[in-house]
């Protein structure tokens, strides 16, 4: 989906656990998330601190965006 | 001569543990056969034997993939196999990434000879096809039988260092090794015939597939994101609540379009996950964990983004053929050129 996405002329971020998986998949920009079943998220934090993680994820994501890429790249943390 | 020893390894599900409640579950060995290793038990006869199973959960694995390969190394290092197993895999993603990533260390900071399965689509089968043995399964654990018919000969020729006969004969992904043999007939004869096949417009075998490389460049920044319109996608099932489109929990026929033009936050009262390719509690508890919302109608009201598309759109990423998931997104792409969307967020489970 990312790459299709991609190929339509759109910018695209991709925010993913699995980083290797998002590599074969072809996506461009890439921000590594926390787990699987809650990639934007972290049950074990109280609502607040959940949200600020949240954001700063967020904020990685577009940050990826307004970067310009040669290839493949992770955002790392 | 003495059995071949085989260490196996198999995901939660197959051990019979659980299913996706259980994914997180750590590596763990036991001297025994477990799950489908009976079946190739069977067909091993008193050529091989498991001597040790090892059980990992796929989310644990993923997550954690570089300490889950170490732990997992650890263990096989102690019976020191003859051949490692891993799978099959069919479909799974996360365990078709952790039986290619498991049988890729083994093989080569092990030195032991591997072998897993999975089908075609599963992203472990395009990221190890060309390092290790991989036979080619169906797309659901009702290939078993079959999957191991093929997988245990290959795994006995592996063990004893044998070699092996092409892909198409021995059902594995070709791995791009090419080696010599006589040919029946000279190549300048073989390269005619072929063409004369093509121009015929007859079927004809190529002898050297060219690689499909489809790689798309990554388009140029976003430059104003304060006036951006930025839209989110997922491919982690997030749908209103009752999931009033019935998207399949996997293998998705279709994608949702959803106008959250009044929405600041996704509630366990409003949305919820259509995806059974993960464990669902924490995304039906709040999707914000899934897809941000509520953080970029924050970002929005600040003025750090122009504005969150009105629409988003899903699909659930589990099992779904590439074939479907590109046709979506093309659609979807589509649309979000029509609506002047400037960069999309897409989130993966």
């Amino acid at each position: 989906m990312v790459k299709e996405i991609e190929r339509a002329g759109i910018p695209v971020v991709h925010m993913c656990t699995v980083v290797p998986i998002s590599l074969t998949v072809g996506a461009n920009r890439i921000v590594p998330t926390i787990a699987i079943p809650y990639p934007l998220g972290n049950p074990s934090l109280d609502a607040g601190d959940e949200k600020a993680l949240r954001r700063k994820l967020v904020e990685q994501a577009l940050a990826a965006l307004e970067t310009e890429v040669e290839g493949q790249t992770v955002f790392e943390n | 001569m003495s059995k071949i020893r085989v260490v196996h390894y198999i995901n939660q599900f197959f051990a019979g543990i659980g299913g996706e409640e259980k994914a997180d579950h750590k590596p763990e060995i036991r001297e025994e056969v477990v799950g489908p290793g009976m079946e190739f038990n069977k067909q091993f006869g008193d050529d091989a034997e498991i001597v040790a199973t090892i059980i990992c959960g796929d989310s644990y694995f993923n997550e954690n993939l570089e300490e889950a390969k170490a732990e997992v190394m650890e263990m096989i290092k102690k019976y020191n196999p003859d051949i490692f197993i891993a799978g099959p895999a069919f479909n799974a993603g996360r365990y078709g990434v952790a039986c290619g990533t498991i049988t890729d260390a083994v093989q080569n900071e092990l030195n032991i000879p591997v072998l897993t399965g999975m089908y075609e689509e599963n992203p472990g089968a395009d990221m190890f096809k060309k390092n290790v043995y991989i036979v080619a399964t169906k797309n659901s654990a009702a290939g078993m039988r079959k999957a191991v018919k093929v997988m245990a000969p290959l795994a006995l020729k592996l063990a004893r260092g044998e070699s092996l006969d092409s892909p198409e004969e021995e059902g594995y992904f070709p791995r791009g090794i090419r080696r010599n043999y006589f040919a029946e007939e000279r190549g300048s004869k073989r390269a005619v015939d072929m063409l004369i096949k093509k121009l015929k417009g007859e079927k004809f075998v190529t002898e050297f597939p060219m690689p499909d490389f489809d790689k798309v460049e990554p388009n140029p920044a976003v430059k104003d994101l304060a006036n951006a319109k930025i839209a989110l996608v997922t491919s982690g099932g997030i749908v209103p609540k009752s999931n009033p489109d019935h998207i399949e929990s996997s293998s998705a026929s279709k994608y949702g379009k959803y106008d959250i033009e009044n929405v600041t936050d996704l509630t366990d009262e409003t949305y919820e996950t259509a995806h059974g390719g993960y464990d669902p509690v924490y995304a039906n508890e709040d999707s914000d964990r899934v897809l941000p919302v509520d953080v970029l109608r924050d970002l929005e009201k600040e003025g750090t983004i122009g504005k969150l598309h009105r629409y988003f759109y899903t699909t659930t990423g589990n099992g779904t053929a590439v074939a479907s998931s590109k046709a979506f997104a093309a659609e979807i792409a589509k649309e979000l050129v029509a609506d002047g969307v400037n960069a999309v967020i897409l989130t993966s489970t």
